[in-house]
């Protein structure tokens, strides 16, 4: 049974593609900062400090878990399974290069949405079950934040789904042999990226884990692997929504030359590294400036990008 | 010397209209309000009042304790918040977990000894507080510093101010969530340190001043490197300033924050940047000067609209004076003993000391029973990087003080918190607190 094996392979490199992309970013995002920051970074552990990841995972696995006598326990040890469940859950449904896809879904972008969404449990559950404060206020302002961003996370993609006439990201891709999404869809672009940031939690929308104010906001309480998921949990939504990105608006595995995938992997790694410079470059911004920026800027402006691509299609 | 209309507004009327002798900074990339630069007291209440969220108390309120171990308390400072949601309703602060006895330690020391002491105090600055206590002791025992020990004291003083200065703006960034421009502030630290290093060997705990003057020489090659340093540091400043300025987030996130209005400073005892953000051109440096600070022309860095964000634009311009002060302190040192040659109370240099048996006596005298201070007591008071500092000293003769009080800014700072964070986010309060510079080891003492 060719197919079923085929099937198999694809399973396999798509769980374990990503979950190595995010330990490999651990170490690529602090080496980089150490960079952009004058300084060195983790560099002790193998050549450059890529063994890093294996160390601090052993480390992780070999500390306490400890679950705080206070917490509620079934929540409090569900949360971190969550996200990682859910973001995994995502990669089903992205093609890697042409028919390679674990789930070749029709309803592909719902489903990555749908999965999203299942994300907020995951921080809002945490920052509540551990009954601990500073979690507690990191979880209320991951919920309405990630909530609250959710929202024209999927209308800014909604203009891409115009052009290609589908929900399906193979046939998005297919659609950008011409031209990719990103020019037309300019805006569509940034408002996905902007919310993809505040849906990974990262600067300057790291909010509910802000290291300044709440100390790590809504995994303060969690301790050894449980928050070495979390960790993970990051960098593989990172990942996600830049292979996301690549996706509906650079044209996927699309590329002169290279096998598609080697185009694919590329196009998410550049992603990957802005996402961090973001970081390195940025200060956070202050809860309600998230909550008004989101409703009074982003959302008006993916109404119109939505209402001129409309209008561009039906007039052509 | 540019005479100053402000410097005589540290009354209680508050005269925040009118002159045109400071250059007024841009405020940044035309983000800034249009209409007067100046605000009237009246308009920064009613700003404050604008900004800050009443909740009257008894409403469903979450009490939360912030530090004592906590990233941004900058030390073991604990204030315990009632929150209503994330706004804070109210909070009191906790201070002492830092608490080192320095005050009744100085009651057993000689007056030589106390010095490095008061490295301990604000050890952010910790020429500043050497200086200031010397200061009190000379006050006490009516020495006469020679001119080379001031100039070199104001020196030192300023490159104090320069490394508080620029740390301040490090922390107070990375607050505000930025990791980067840390980083670039403790890389251009480095020079400044550098110096330190150059001039007495220590990094951080310089006990540098002493009693009558100072404890060395400029080194060779220290003026070199040190015009170097100040040539570029405007600079440096000047990209600081891009950088932060440009930053929408940065300036969302400070300006119009934490307003503190002149009264309130007074009620709260707040001095230093803070007081001078509120429009107030009260400098001890300018106003009772002390070492070389009457002999150089600088500016009191002064800002109007009293917000985190003024503050930040305040201590911008002091680098920039420090800077105009260090180069023109160099340019104008005299030549001459650095320490004064008063037997009975300084320290002989220690190149003396093996080889002159006066000098072997006096450093004798001088480790084992003290410079003998006459009966007194004195209070004095210096312009420090973070506000002003005072030191009460009651000597009831004898090498050793019967009481020694210091009077640190960070402790003022401190206790204003409540007051200036009611209202605001907690996220505010981060900024806010960052924006006072409280260190916790002037705080406690």
């Amino acid at each position: 049974m060719p197919d079923t094996a085929w099937h198999i392979i694809e399973v396999v490199v798509m769980l374990l593609l990503p979950l190595l992309m995010a330990g490999g970013l651990t170490v690529v995002e602090r080496r980089l900062l150490g960079q952009l920051q004058d300084r060195y970074g983790p560099n002790r552990v193998g050549v450059m400090g890529e063994m890093q990841v294996l160390a601090d995972a052993v480390k992780l696995l070999g500390k306490e878990d400890w679950i705080p006598p206070f917490a509620d326990r079934p929540v409090f040890v569900a949360a971190p399974a969550i996200i990682l469940m859910s973001v995994l859950a995502s990669f089903a449904v992205i093609p890697l290069t042409s028919g390679f896809a674990v789930a070749d879904l029709n309803v592909g972008l719902l489903f990555f949405l749908a999965m999203s969404s299942l994300g907020v449990y995951s921080v809002a559950l945490a920052g509540w079950s551990s009954r601990s404060k500073y979690p507690l206020l990191g979880g209320l302002r991951a919920a309405a934040q990630l909530l609250g961003y959710e929202v024209f996370m999927g209308m800014s993609l909604l203009g891409v789904v115009m052009m290609a006439g589908s929900f399906d990201l193979s046939t998005i891709v297919e659609g950008q042999r011409g031209l990719w999404y990103v020019g037309p869809q300019f805006v569509g672009f940034v408002v996905f990226f902007i919310a993809g940031l505040a849906e990974t939690r990262r600067t300057p929308f790291d909010l509910p884990e802000a290291e300044s104010e709440l100390v790590a906001g809504y995994h303060a309480e969690y301790s050894a692997m449980k928050f070495g998921i979390f960790y993970v949990g990051e960098y593989l939504g990172i990942t996600l929504v830049s292979a996301l990105m690549t996706v509906l608006f650079f044209g996927g595995w699309l590329g002169p030359i290279l096998p598609g995938w080697t185009w694919f992997l590329l196009k998410t790694s550049i992603l990957i590294l802005v996402v961090i410079v973001v970081r390195a470059a940025l200060p956070r911004v202050r809860y309600d400036q998230l909550m008004s920026f989101g409703w009074k800027v982003m959302l008006p402006l993916t109404l119109i990008n939505l209402l001129v691509t409309a209008a561009v299609i039906l007039a052509t | 010397m540019s005479a100053d209309p402000h410097t005589d507004t540290h009354g209680a009327a508050v005269d925040t209209h009118g002159h045109d002798s400071h250059g007024h900074d841009a405020h940044g990339n035309g983000c800034a309000p249009a209409g007067p630069k100046r605000p009237t007291t009246e308009e920064l209440i009613a700003r404050k009042a604008a900004t800050r969220q009443e909740i009257e108390p008894g409403a469903d309120l979450m009490t939360i304790s912030i530090g004592p171990q906590h990233p941004s308390t900058h030390g073991v400072y604990r204030i315990v918040l009632d929150l209503d949601g994330e706004i804070i309703v109210d909070g009191r602060p906790e201070v002492g977990n830092l608490h080192r006895g320095i005050e009744k330690l100085c009651e057993n020391r000689t007056y030589h000894q106390i010095v490095p002491l008061t490295d301990r105090l604000d050890y952010i600055a910790s020429f500043a507080m050497n200086h200031g206590f010397c200061e009190a002791a000379e006050k006490l025992m009516g020495l006469e510093v020679p001119d080379r020990g001031r100039y070199i004291r104001t020196i030192a003083h300023e490159l104090a101010r320069l490394s508080n200065h620029i740390l301040w703006l490090g922390i107070h960034v990375m607050d505000l969530g930025t990791q980067t421009f840390f980083c670039i502030c403790f890389r251009d630290r480095e020079y400044i340190l550098d110096l330190w290093e150059m001039l007495c060997g220590a990094r951080l705990t310089h006990s540098f001043a002493r009693i009558g003057g100072v404890a060395k020489d400029l080194p060779d090659g220290f003026e070199y490197r040190c015009r170097k340093v100040m040539e570029f540091l405007p600079k440096r400043v000047a990209e600081y300033e891009r950088i932060v300025k440009n930053n929408r987030i940065y300036y969302k996130r400070a300006k119009g924050v934490g307003v503190f209005t002149a009264e309130d400073c007074y009620a709260w005892r707040v001095t230093g940047p803070p007081l001078r953000s509120a429009g107030i051109a009260r400098d001890l440096r300018k106003d009772e000067p002390y070492a070389a600070y009457g002999e150089v022309d600088f500016d009191v860095a002064v800002e109007y609209n009293a917000d985190v964000y003024d503050r930040f634009l305040v201590r911008m311009k002091e680098i920039r004076e420090s800077c105009k002060i260090i180069l023109q302190c160099l340019d104008q040192m005299p030549d001459g003993d650095f320490i004064s040659k008063d037997a009975g109370h300084v320290l002989p240099r220690k190149s003396e000391v093996m080889r002159q048996s006066g000098a072997m006596i006096q450093d004798f005298n001088q480790v084992f029973r003290g410079p003998q201070a006459p009966k007194g007591e004195v209070y004095r008071a210096i312009e420090v990087p973070k506000g002003e500092m005072g030191v009460y000293i009651r000597s009831e003769g004898g090498g050793k003080p019967a009481r020694v009080r210091f009077t640190t800014p960070s402790f003022y700072h401190g206790q204003a918190l409540p007051a200036l964070a009611k209202g605001e986010m907690i996220a505010d309060m981060v900024a806010i607190f960052a924006s006072i510079d409280v260190v916790l080891g002037d705080c406690d003492r």
